[in-house]
């Protein structure tokens, strides 16, 4: 089992091909992700490693985090996560994971955070199918039918879909295909939508469904060792 | 510039490398071809109509054109950007005083004219783009003619190498 990587959601736009095939992509930007710590069996119960993105102004950081990120001597990160790793897919402290980690054509699982919808009704949070518009319908247009039984059971059920909060939860899509990354810039595009607003940070991680292309860097793709990584794969 | 718009802007160049399309508005009657693929085989086809409307921007952008087809209106969108869309030829500049011109779907026959545009702007827009034509066909005429230059060239130079080989043999055989 791999790393994966932290990536800020930029936005979405489309990638036509030679062949004239459109494809919608998002474009995430992986940018100064470094290993801040690591898990380790002996010490945790179980192999991970911490990773960091992005810049956070020291001033912003609490004295506690300041320390940590002292303790792995790496800039303040904005967002830390936790990857599980197998042991020996360890990565040293410090490492800074470039786009190339994934490579194009793999499948890819995307987690982030939806965008927050609010309270909503029963047709827009469970596709219900509302009311009629007309034939005598009185304030009823949107409205969820019957919630129940009668006497008999004398209750709603629990789980019974109703309006109430949607969005702004965690949420993985799975098998999102990687169209290409820009190890220059840091991008790396991913066909189809990632959950989250722009701005969100966005965590990448090999499919667990379907197996992982022979191409892949192992255990990483660190800046600086790049190609030695990817030999090592092969 | 964020590189959402950066990465577009390189799009569009990677395509329009490869072929730039006249300047056209709606009210233009155009002839667009477009790329299809049948089993192997890829070939052009032509789809002539009025352009009566353009939409989007940047490399999302889109041109729908409008023609009658055996006596049914057909209406077709092609993105500004598709590699499938390899031309666009303007047959007629029309003068239009809307931009999208979906009042020509009510309208059949005689109504549905559109009367050509004589304009400065028209005018100089035709001339540019038969300009641009000329251009075209003279580049590719010299790059014939120094195609044919370069393949004479090299017959030239196979032909001595050859008389020499043989005035060789001949010398040797002499010698022998």
């Amino acid at each position: 089992m791999r790393s994966g990587i932290i990536a800020q959601k930029l936005g979405m736009t489309r990638i036509y091909t030679d062949e004239g095939i459109n494809t919608p992509v998002t474009v995430l930007r992986v940018e100064n992700c470094q290993v801040v710590a690591q898990r380790t069996a002996d010490k945790n119960g179980y192999t991970a490693v911490q990773l960091g993105v992005g810049f956070a102004k020291p001033k912003n950081v609490s004295k506690a985090m300041r320390g940590h990120f002292a303790k792995a001597s790496v800039e303040p990160k904005r967002r830390l996560a936790e990857f599980r790793v197998s042991e020996d897919n360890l990565l040293d402290v410090g490492a800074e994971i470039v786009a190339s980690h994934f490579v194009a054509g793999q499948k890819v699982d995307c987690t982030g955070t939806t965008q927050g919808k609010g309270f909503a009704g029963v047709m827009k949070r469970h596709n219900f199918g509302g009311g009629r518009a007309t034939h005598g319908n009185s304030l009823s247009h949107r409205s969820h039918g019957s919630t129940g039984m009668c006497q008999d059971p004398g209750k709603v059920f629990k789980g019974k879909k109703m309006a109430g909060h949607m969005g702004a939860t965690r949420v993985t899509t799975q098998n999102l295909e990687i169209v290409s990354t820009d190890e220059d810039r840091g991008l790396i595009l991913v066909k189809g939508a990632v959950p989250g607003s722009k701005g969100a940070w966005i965590l990448i991680k090999d499919a667990v469904k379907g197996d992982l292309p022979d191409n892949v860097p192992m255990p990483a793709a660190i800046r600086g060792s790049a190609a030695p990584a990817a030999e090592g794969a092969e | 510039m964020n590189i959402i718009q950066q990465l577009e802007k390189e799009q569009r160049a990677k395509i329009e490398e490869k072929r730039t399309f006249p300047e056209f508005s709606p009210g233009d009657t155009v002839r667009v071809q477009v790329r299809v693929t049948e089993g192997k085989r890829t070939r052009l086809q032509a789809y002539e109509g009025v352009c009566i409307a353009r939409s989007g921007a940047g490399l999302s952008e889109n041109f729908t054109v409008r023609k009658i087809s055996y006596g049914e209106g057909v209406e077709r969108v092609f993105p500004m950007y598709s590699p499938l869309v390899e031309a666009v030829e303007i047959v007629r500049r029309g003068k239009v005083r809307r931009a999208k011109l979906y009042y020509m779907r009510n309208l059949r026959g005689k109504k549905a004219r559109i009367t050509e545009n004589t304009g400065v702007r028209a005018k100089r827009l035709n001339d540019l783009e038969r300009q641009a034509m000329l251009d075209q066909k003279a580049a590719l005429e010299a790059e014939k003619v120094a195609a044919a230059e370069a393949l004479a060239a090299e017959k030239a130079a196979a032909d001595a190498a050859a008389a020499e080989a043989e005035a060789n043999a001949a010398a040797e055989n002499k010698d022998a």
